[in-house]
């Protein structure tokens, strides 16, 4: 009986498999619970390694653990603390920042972390002929635009100096208020330059510097291995300047889809997820609710205006639009994350900063400002078009305010989505009239996200510009003194909120699961959480 | 023999230059590119990062350029992972969805095989049609239905599995299963189809008078020239099955090549898409090949043609 015999040899096999399946593992949880081991989802394969030229917070995420700043931020507080540089002196005119470099700070290879290793990461980033796309963070120091735009050509005029081994002096181009919060991104952390040099010259992108077994880093781990699309994970770096100072001895980072993380989390495979399913987050909510963690973020959604483009060049209009706009039903009943509704532009408390300025959920108002445009009952109002990137949350986000304005203004709005890449490139074009947008702050300060309303941001697509604004933004840079600065802000934001070229809709919140063994994650505004500061503890 | 051999691999050389040539047009048509991002660029950092990656140099210039690194065996580096180049993501990658796919073929095949044998055989009967329903369901029911099924039954509630991985023996199971079930299901629908045919012929006939045994006339007779229709789509099939299915990898957590195959083309990653697309031809190739000469061994006629 050949047939039956392949058959049997089949089901042999496949019983044998699952004899294998059934032996009782250990979940990566309680491995990790008993050896100091985190597993981490983060979501998506970070594009690099190099901090010079990654982008997201992925990245960021995954390089916190191998690389650090002169400074760092307060796990609890984001205050900021201390890191290659155990103090610093600032100048009364907040224009000079002396680093004293604390002794024990080393690279992975045992080498001593030094001022010039500095000097040399700054030069590097600042080199046009990289292109770093963020190098633009470094323009607060005194000459660092000019030298990265090609005006400039020697780098000793740069506003950064080794005073002597142990010491380093920057100069700023103006003071800036939250200079030592920009020493924690990873824009500003060093490179280890005889590694650097050794895989090609330092402006080399295509390097294989960041490989396994080539990284030199200087945090408190060091990486052991990555693997594309499995795992990238480090180990404790014995040569960190303070390896006693934390518990965590290893951590695996996974670049794992968004629903298959949460199958992984719920099977005891992962500590910590790096966000939830929309359609998980009730029943977290019922059932697990220690687990499931919100914490606001420094981040807006809005839709963007092309104030170009036929009765959005009315500002009454632009406001009607955005009077109308239910957000409570919107973020309640619709994203159910606990994401806040967006009456300011502004996200709350960014940098201590909390917009006055507020435009009201009113849609007789709303209607009233229509009518006032030409268009009462939405009469006469032009067709036009709400592009969004292609994604489900997007598209149910679009169809809600769609049914909003055809409802409360009785204008009709056509949707229409485009792959991300196609997005941008529209986008780009100034080819829309309405465009999803989101930011999120790249340091804790309201100017990251006010300064996108300047005329010559290269992130205002709207056409919108005002001289009164540009000049107050212009104000907000040299202001010293905190409250003042806020008083600034306060009046750019008013402008923003009376002009209306961009409609905030809600502000972002992170939402993890987390197992009951994490101790020491904090919730983060710029979702920024040291593994220093991770603890392990056996849930039995 | 050897002279299909050479003739394949010489009409292989005009098939992948139209392939890269198309993938490269169609590429550089799509609006976007591999720099555009949340936040966009300068216009001066876009254009040097351009200029390392010669993209500043007129199209021709390009599209020679990369044919003439083509020839030398050079993929480039992705322009989205910068220090990972696009031979050692394939290298890396490629082994995971190659042993993914094997296991799917060997279920497939042992799946397919008997259920459209044994439907064809129970000819109107209601054995036929129950087999062939479920062969209609495996190929109506998208990997993302069945693989999260499978997932939640046997990893997640019955805790025979791991519900993501590649580590230990038992993670090939759901995976394979999962790949392999949709192929099953065309595979037995064209089992079928060719044993039907088959069994009307004169020789089963004859064989039959002869007084041979049934099983003796379907194992015999009838299966070697029933599978033949099989064999010509195990070609296509395997190639599709060993590149990775982005799917399956992803539900699964594999680390195989299929993911790389979509995410290249959304993000512009020019290079990764040219080198999966041709990884992926090369692939198609050698498997119509190998099919050619296993119908040849199947088919004595086929030889003298």
């Amino acid at each position: 009986m050949p047939r039956l015999s392949f058959i049997s040899t089949f089901c042999l096999s496949a019983l044998l498999l699952i004899l294998a399946g059934c032996a009782k593992k250990t979940t990566n949880v309680e491995h990790g619970n008993a050896n100091q081991e985190l597993y981490i989802g983060i979501g998506a394969e970070p594009a690099t390694l190099d901090p010079h030229l990654s982008t997201g917070l992925t990245e960021y995420s995954v390089m916190m653990a191998f690389l650090e700043g002169l400074a760092t931020l307060d796990a609890k507080t984001m205050e900021v603390r201390p890191g290659v540089a155990q103090s610093w002196d600032i100048s009364d005119d907040g224009l000079i920042y002396t680093f004293h470099f604390d002794p024990q700070a080393k690279w992975s290879n045992g080498d001593r972390v030094t001022p010039e290793d500095f000097l040399f990461s700054f030069e590097r980033i600042l080199t046009p002929l990289l292109g770093a796309p963020y190098a633009y963070m470094l323009y607060p120091i005194k000459n660092a635009e000019a030298f990265h735009t090609g005006e400039l050509k020697d780098f000793s005029a740069v506003g950064a100096t080794a005073i002597d081994e142990w010491t380093l002096q920057i100069e700023l181009e103006q003071a800036t208020p939250y200079f030592l919060s920009l020493l924690a991104h990873n824009t500003y952390f060093p490179v280890h330059p005889p590694t650097i040099l050794k895989h090609g010259a330092m402006t080399e992108r295509i390097s294989k510097w960041t490989k396994a077994g080539n990284y030199v880093g200087n945090g408190p781990f060091q990486l052991e291995s990555w693997k594309l699309n499995s795992e990238i994970y480090v180990t404790k770096n014995p040569h960190y300047r303070a390896p006693e100072s934390f518990t965590l001895n290893a951590i695996h980072f996974l670049p794992i889809d968004l629903e298959t993380e949460e199958r992984a989390f719920r099977s005891g495979h992962l500590h910590i997820s790096s966000s939830v399913p929309i359609h998980r987050i009730d029943w977290y909510r019922d059932n697990r609710p220690n687990t499931i963690h919100f914490a606001t973020s420094l981040g807006v959604y809005y839709y963007m205006l092309n104030t170009a483009n036929g009765p959005l060049s009315d500002p009454r209009v632009r406001k009607a639009l955005a009077y109308s706009i239910n957000r409570e039903e919107l973020t309640e009943h619709v994203l159910k994350a606990g994401q806040q509704p967006a009456y300011h532009f502004t996200p709350p408390n960014a940098g201590g900063y909390n917009a006055e300025a507020r435009f009201p959920y009113d849609p007789e108002l709303a209607r009233q400002l229509l009518a006032e445009a030409g268009f009462p009952d939405g009469k006469g109002f032009p067709a036009f078009e709400l592009l969004y990137n292609t994604s489900e949350s997007h598209r149910t986000i679009a169809v809600t305010i769609q049914q909003m304005w055809k409802k409360e203004l009785g204008i009709d709005i056509e949707l229409h989505n485009q792959e991300w890449k196609a997005y941008l490139s529209t986008r780009q074009a100034g080819d829309f009239d309405i465009l999803r947008a989101a930011w999120f702050g790249d340091y804790d300060d309201p100017n990251t996200f006010l300064s996108l309303g300047e005329t010559n941001n290269g992130n205002n697509h709207t056409n919108w510009s005002s001289a009164e604004y540009d000049a107050l933004m212009k104000q907000a840079a040299v202001t010293l003194e905190p409250e003042a600065r806020k008083d600034v802000f306060q009046k750019a934001e008013a402008i923003l909120i009376d002009e209306m070229p961009f409609i905030p809709i809600y502000f972002y919140v992170t939402a993890r699961l987390i197992d009951d063994s994490v101790q020491g994650w904090y919730p983060s505004i710029l979702d920024h959480h040291p593994y220093q500061a991770i603890k392990l503890m056996d849930n039995e | 023999m050897f002279n299909l051999i050479a003739r394949r691999l010489l009409q292989a050389i005009p098939t992948l230059w139209v392939v890269a040539t198309a993938t490269f047009v169609l590429l550089r048509l799509a609006p976007g590119g591999p720099f555009d991002d949340e936040k966009p660029l300068t216009d001066e950092i876009k254009a040097q990062i351009e200029a390392h990656y010669g993209l500043d140099l007129p199209l021709y210039q390009q599209y020679f350029d990369f044919l003439g690194n083509l020839l030398s065996g050079d993929l480039g580096p992705s322009y989205k992972y910068p220090g990972w180049d696009v031979q050692e993501i394939i290298a890396q990658s490629f082994p995971v969805s190659l042993e993914l796919g094997l296991w799917g073929l060997l279920i497939a095949i042992s799946v397919g095989i008997p259920i459209g044998t044994i439907a064809a055989i129970r000819h109107n009967t209601k054995t036929e049609t129950g087999l062939m329903g479920f062969a209609m369901l495996g190929i109506c029911l998208p990997s993302f239905v069945v693989g999260p099924i499978l997932l939640l039954v046997f990893a997640l509630n019955l805790n025979w599995f791991n519900p993501l991985g590649w580590s230990y023996a038992a993670d090939r199971v759901l995976p394979a299963i999962t790949l392999g079930l949709l192929y099953a299901a065309y595979i037995a629908r064209l089992a079928r189809s060719g044993m039907l045919d088959v069994l009307r012929n004169d020789y089963i006939r004859t064989a039959r008078a002869k007084g041979l045994s049934e099983r003796v006339v379907i194992m015999r007779h009838a299966l070697r020239t029933a599978l033949y229709p099989v064999v010509s789509y195990l070609g296509p099939a395997a190639a599709g099955l060993i590149s990775g299915s982005f799917v399956v990898e992803t539900i699964f957590f594999i680390p195989g090549l299929g993911p790389f195959f979509v995410n290249a083309a959304l993000n512009r990653d020019y290079s990764m898409v040219m080198g999966t697309v041709l990884f992926y031809a090369v692939l198609i190739i050698l498997f119509n090949l190998i099919v050619d000469i296993v119908q040849m061994w199947m088919n004595p006629r086929a030889r003298h043609e």
